[in-house]
């Protein structure tokens, strides 16, 4: 077990900055998990601590120890590949056993290993198969199992589930819940699914084009994001933007409104706004809700509905022709071209600055 | 399978009208020619009429047979001697041209051996064919092994992103698109005997204690070197085939095996080379099958010489049709030839085959 420390970590490709300079401290037995849009360097991220890219500036520790020069074996970290990467001339036995093999373990201690691990694991009936008769979640559960035999210092996930159904993913992402729960190793895991970080992450690291947006418990994140990217990034269906100008300005409250808005009391969070500049109001679907009283803050006609059963999704259209999704969390029926009139609690909105680069959906 | 390529698809049969006829007439039909004509005594040119003769052909290249030769004794049983002690023993033409032994007739010595104080020798009824053979196999089993690992190992030096890589993947190739014949012709300054260049770096290199050898005129360097200049010729061309196989192999299981700590030896040995099971067996089967098929060298380097040392299967098949115009005995080889081939390739499948 061993903490991981990232300093100032970057990374070029020739003349390419992919890791623009990565500063994370991972605790003893933390589950981190960077999340991010492809291409945001989360992968690459994983891929130098493994050791498997080379870091091109920046210290990387790993139990208290520098490990920028020291090969892969060296830092004491096993990987679970998104392929799955088991050796398909292999038994799932010899498979497991790989990485004791290659140490010139005895094979009593290689049984005994295994076993353990298939016991975890609970695959000890496929022991003797090979990886062509596995389907996808037993390939990925004996990578697993490859990686737990070494007891290494770090595990490291690159979007394990990734090429699993949706459903053997939510049972193999309950089963990594549960491994890390028993092994209680330091975990770092990639992906790009908002759930899975949710669900596993002790802390999330959310990336975008090689920097750090923002870490933070899951909750955190959800609840208090630093900037639009982590607002709009987790959550779904994600969180609505709306182009708004600042009517009047009182210390850490601004008052916002537009065409489709009736203007609301929004915190600040200490973010820089000017009066009559404008803002971007960020408003999750899920706090939005219907109201026939006239009394609604926001006006907008229904364009288009979903069903599904614990929850409606109303695609609207606002006065000022701009879109909006609200989810309600019962069934209801919405007629296209009805109009709908919506409030929400203004304490569960966002403010945040207009940098001049808000798409339209 | 019936599809639309197969079925209605008459543009392509058109365009592939050509191929498969020339393809029936030089291949197909010589096929079952050969079979045919090695059942006859048929010659190239000749006025008696073709006669069919079962297998006589077979029976007349494969006839083997041992015999043994006691000692000649004199009239008190005792062995008689030649003034420098030697034991002396029959002629083997008093078996072989004896009416008691009609089976013997006109079979030659392939080989002999010593045993106790009786001579065992193996008599032939087709020596030439018997050294073909030998020389054929011989060759086989030093190329297959030698040229596939030596393309093995090029082709794992050249999978590295390296920058003037490709340099070296055509220096490495470059003999492949050389007609074999020009090859051999070069070959045949490299290992000329007098000036020759193999000679002459030899030479350089043991500072003149090397004495010159004339490497294609000795019965025993002629058939190894023929051996080393056709593993050199080829070895790209199965380089590139080892090649292809290595880029199947997934990187994520190089990785996967980095992080496990496999050392290089490590790597190849659990990663690599089961990765390339089914190019192994590409690879030596089709190593195998050009070494059965030897001949350019052999016609332009050696022609068979010296004293048989260098003759193989095809080059006698050729020789015996059209050299001496005994197509059927040309045909019988390569029917034979065919078995062979066939047999081993066979084997090959079975002994390599997925567990």
């Amino acid at each position: 077990m061993a903490e991981v420390s990232l300093k100032g970590v970057k990374k070029s490709f020739g003349r390419v900055e992919i890791i623009k300079g990565v500063d994370i401290h991972i605790n003893d037995g933390e589950f981190v998990v960077f999340v991010g849009p492809s291409g945001c360097g989360k992968s690459t991220l994983l891929r130098m601590i493994a050791g498997l890219e080379d870091i091109t500036e920046g210290t990387l520790e790993i139990g208290g120890r520098v490990v920028n020069q020291l090969q892969p074996k060296q830092r004491g970290v096993a990987m679970v590949f998104q392929n799955y990467a088991i050796f398909p001339h292999m038994t799932v036995r010899e498979n497991i056993a790989f990485g004791l093999t290659i140490a010139g373990a005895s094979r009593q201690e290689k049984q005994q290993k295994v076993a353990e691990a298939a016991r975890i694991l609970q695959m000890e009936h496929l022991l003797d198969r090979r990886p062509s008769q596995l389907s996808g979640g037993q390939r990925q559960r004996v990578a697993i199992g490859r990686a737990i035999t070494r007891k290494p210092a770090v595990f490291l996930f690159d979007e394990p589930l990734s090429n699993l159904d949706a459903a053997l993913r939510m049972d193999m992402r309950m089963e990594i819940g549960r491994l890390r729960r028993q092994l209680g190793t330091t975990m770092i895991y990639v992906t790009h699914d908002q759930v899975e970080a949710m669900t596993l992450a002790d802390r999330i690291v959310v990336l975008k084009d090689g920097q750090v947006m923002q870490i933070g418990a899951p909750m955190e994140l959800y609840h208090e994001p630093a900037n639009r990217f982590v607002a709009g990034f987790l959550g779904a269906p994600s969180m609505n933007f709306l182009n708004v100008d600042v009517l009047e300005l009182d210390g850490e409250v601004a008052m916002v409104g537009n065409q489709s808005l009736e203007p609301i009391r929004v915190a600040t969070r200490r973010r820089p706004f000017r009066k009559d500049g404008k803002a971007i109001l960020g408003v999750r679907p899920q706090y939005l809700r219907p109201v026939h009283s006239g009394k609604g803050l926001l006006h907008g006609i229904v364009a288009h509905a979903e069903r599904l059963g614990s929850e409606t999704v109303v695609d609207l259209t606002l006065r000022d022709e701009r879109e909006l999704i609200a989810a309600f969390n019962e069934d209801k029926v919405f007629e296209p071209g009805v109009a709908l009139e919506l409030t929400f609690d203004t304490a569960l909105a966002h403010l945040f600055p207009d940098e001049g680069e808000l798409q339209t959906h | 399978m019936a599809s639309k390529l197969t079925l209605s698809n008459r543009a392509g049969w058109t365009f592939a009208l050509p191929g498969f006829a020339l393809i029936f007439t030089f291949i197909v039909l010589p096929f079952f020619f050969a079979i045919g004509l090695s059942l006859t005594n048929q010659r190239l040119l000749s006025p008696n009429p073709t006669q069919f003769v079962g297998l006589e052909n077979y029976q007349q290249l494969l006839g083997l047979a041992v015999v043994t030769l006691e000692p000649e004794r004199n009239d008190a049983g005792e062995m008689i001697r030649n003034a420098a002690g030697e034991i002396q023993y029959p002629r083997l033409r008093a078996i072989t041209r004896s009416d008691d032994y009609p089976q013997y007739r006109g079979m030659r010595e392939w080989f002999h051996w010593q045993s106790g104080e009786n001579v065992m020798i193996v008599i032939a009824s087709d020596v030439v064919f018997m050294k073909a053979l030998v020389n054929t196999f011989l060759f086989v089993l030093v190329v297959a092994p030698v040229q596939g690992s030596l393309a093995l190992m090029l082709a794992l030096l050249i999978n590295h992103k390296v920058k003037g890589i490709n340099l070296f993947r055509t220096i490495y190739f470059m003999p492949v698109v050389v007609s074999i014949v020009v090859v051999s012709l070069l070959w045949r300054f490299i290992y000329d005997g007098q000036n020759g260049l193999l000679n002459s770096i030899l030479q350089a290199l043991t500072f003149g204690l090397f004495q010159p050898v004339d490497w294609l005129g000795s019965p025993s360097t002629a058939l190894p070197a023929v051996m080393a200049m056709s593993i050199w010729q080829a070895v790209g061309f199965h380089m590139v085939i080892w090649l292809a196989g290595l880029q199947t192999i997934s990187p994520t299981l190089y990785e996967a095996a980095a992080i496990e700590g496999a050392s290089r030896w490590q790597t190849f040995r659990y990663v690599t080379w089961p990765g390339l099971r089914n190019t192994a067996v590409l690879v030596l089967v089709v190593i195998t099958m050009q070494g059965f098929a030897l001949f350019a060298q052999i016609d332009v380097m050696t022609n068979g010489g010296p004293l048989d040392s260098t003759q193989t299967l095809v080059f006698q098949a050729v020789e015996r049709g059209y050299g001496k115009q005994d197509i059927s005995g040309g045909s019988t080889i390569s029917v034979i030839l065919f078995a062979i081939v066939l047999a081993i390739s066979l084997i090959q499948r079975w002994l390599t085959r997925e567990r």
